[in-house]
């Protein structure tokens, strides 16, 4: 594929991700504060979420598996999940994180696992969309070309 | 003509890693100096008020942003015991939350907090930063 086409498939990508709400308009944001001094900061923001949410799912996995489920710990973790997310964008997880606290709230454990579970997915969607993109622009950057945004 | 280069210093709080790094972007692209811990102790800390005593220190802060939800010492007991100091009390304080309530946000302003910003932080919004800075 030649570098044209690639920056084309690059471009359709990302919208098709904003289409379907796995990024928000704060992505955006954090692709405006990427600059030459500071070449790489989208991809170190990004992992930082990954191994943050890597972190915290385990942290929710485990609580949840508790025999007496404590709930306000398990609405401290979903709480970061939820800022991280909607720091970097990340639409539907955040949304999850959302309708996780409430049923935190009502302290509803098979709410919690459900949610769990659902946000587990999204978190490993966006994951795998994202490293599929940063491959993308990688793949432009070595056939010497640059970044659409 | 001279020319003012003095570069303002930001101290930023928060528990987030992401945030962290976010925030700090935010403000080197505002060209401000920026330090960030991830804790109200360990902002305590650097602001020389460690051991409880007021170290009349110039730590050279010319402000300082804060999460408010944080383990520990929340942004707003942070900014309690920075109003409770002589040397710090003059600091201005911003804070900043993922949650939008009202009530939260008039407590704060009401105790010494100059502002108060919805998170995610925008380029915006520390844009409305230098009207609050204070000159060391």
């Amino acid at each position: 594929m030649d570098l044209v086409q690639l920056q084309r498939q690059l471009v359709d990508y990302k919208t098709s991700l904003y289409n379907e709400g796995f990024l928000d308009e704060q992505f955006t944001q954090l692709q405006e504060l990427q600059d030459e001094n500071n070449p790489d900061f989208v991809v170190e923001v990004v992992s930082l979420f990954f191994e943050d949410s890597e972190r915290l799912l385990n942290e929710l996995t485990k609580a949840l598996e508790q025999q007496s489920v404590d709930f306000k710990r398990v609405d401290a973790h979903v709480h970061q999940l939820k800022g991280s997310s909607s720091s970097i964008g990340a639409q539907r997880v955040q949304k999850v994180c959302i309708a996780f606290r409430n049923y935190c709230e009502e302290q509803n454990i098979e709410g919690c696992v459900k949610c769990l579970q659902q946000v587990r997915h999204e978190y490993s969607l966006v994951k795998t969309k994202l490293e599929s993109m940063f491959q993308l622009q990688q793949q432009i950057l070595s056939a010497g070309g640059s970044i659409p945004m | 003509m001279a020319v003012d280069e003095t570069q303002f210093h930001v101290l930023a709080v928060d528990d987030s890693v992401i945030d962290r790094k976010l925030i700090e972007r935010l403000l080197k692209t505002s060209s401000f100096q920026v330090t960030t811990v991830d804790s109200g102790s360990k902002a305590l800390e650097f602001l020389g008020l460690n051991d409880g005593n007021d170290n009349d220190e110039d730590v050279g802060v010319n402000l300082i942003i804060t999460d408010y939800c944080m383990p520990g010492m929340t942004g707003y007991d942070l900014l309690r015991r920075i109003k409770k100091s002589s040397c710090l009390r003059d600091i201005p304080v911003v804070i900043m939350s993922s949650e939008n309530i009202p009530s939260r946000i008039n407590r704060c302003l009401e105790d010494g907090a100059q502002d108060f910003f919805l998170k995610p932080l925008q380029l915006s919004d520390v844009n409305k930063l230098r009207p609050h800075l204070m000159r060391t």
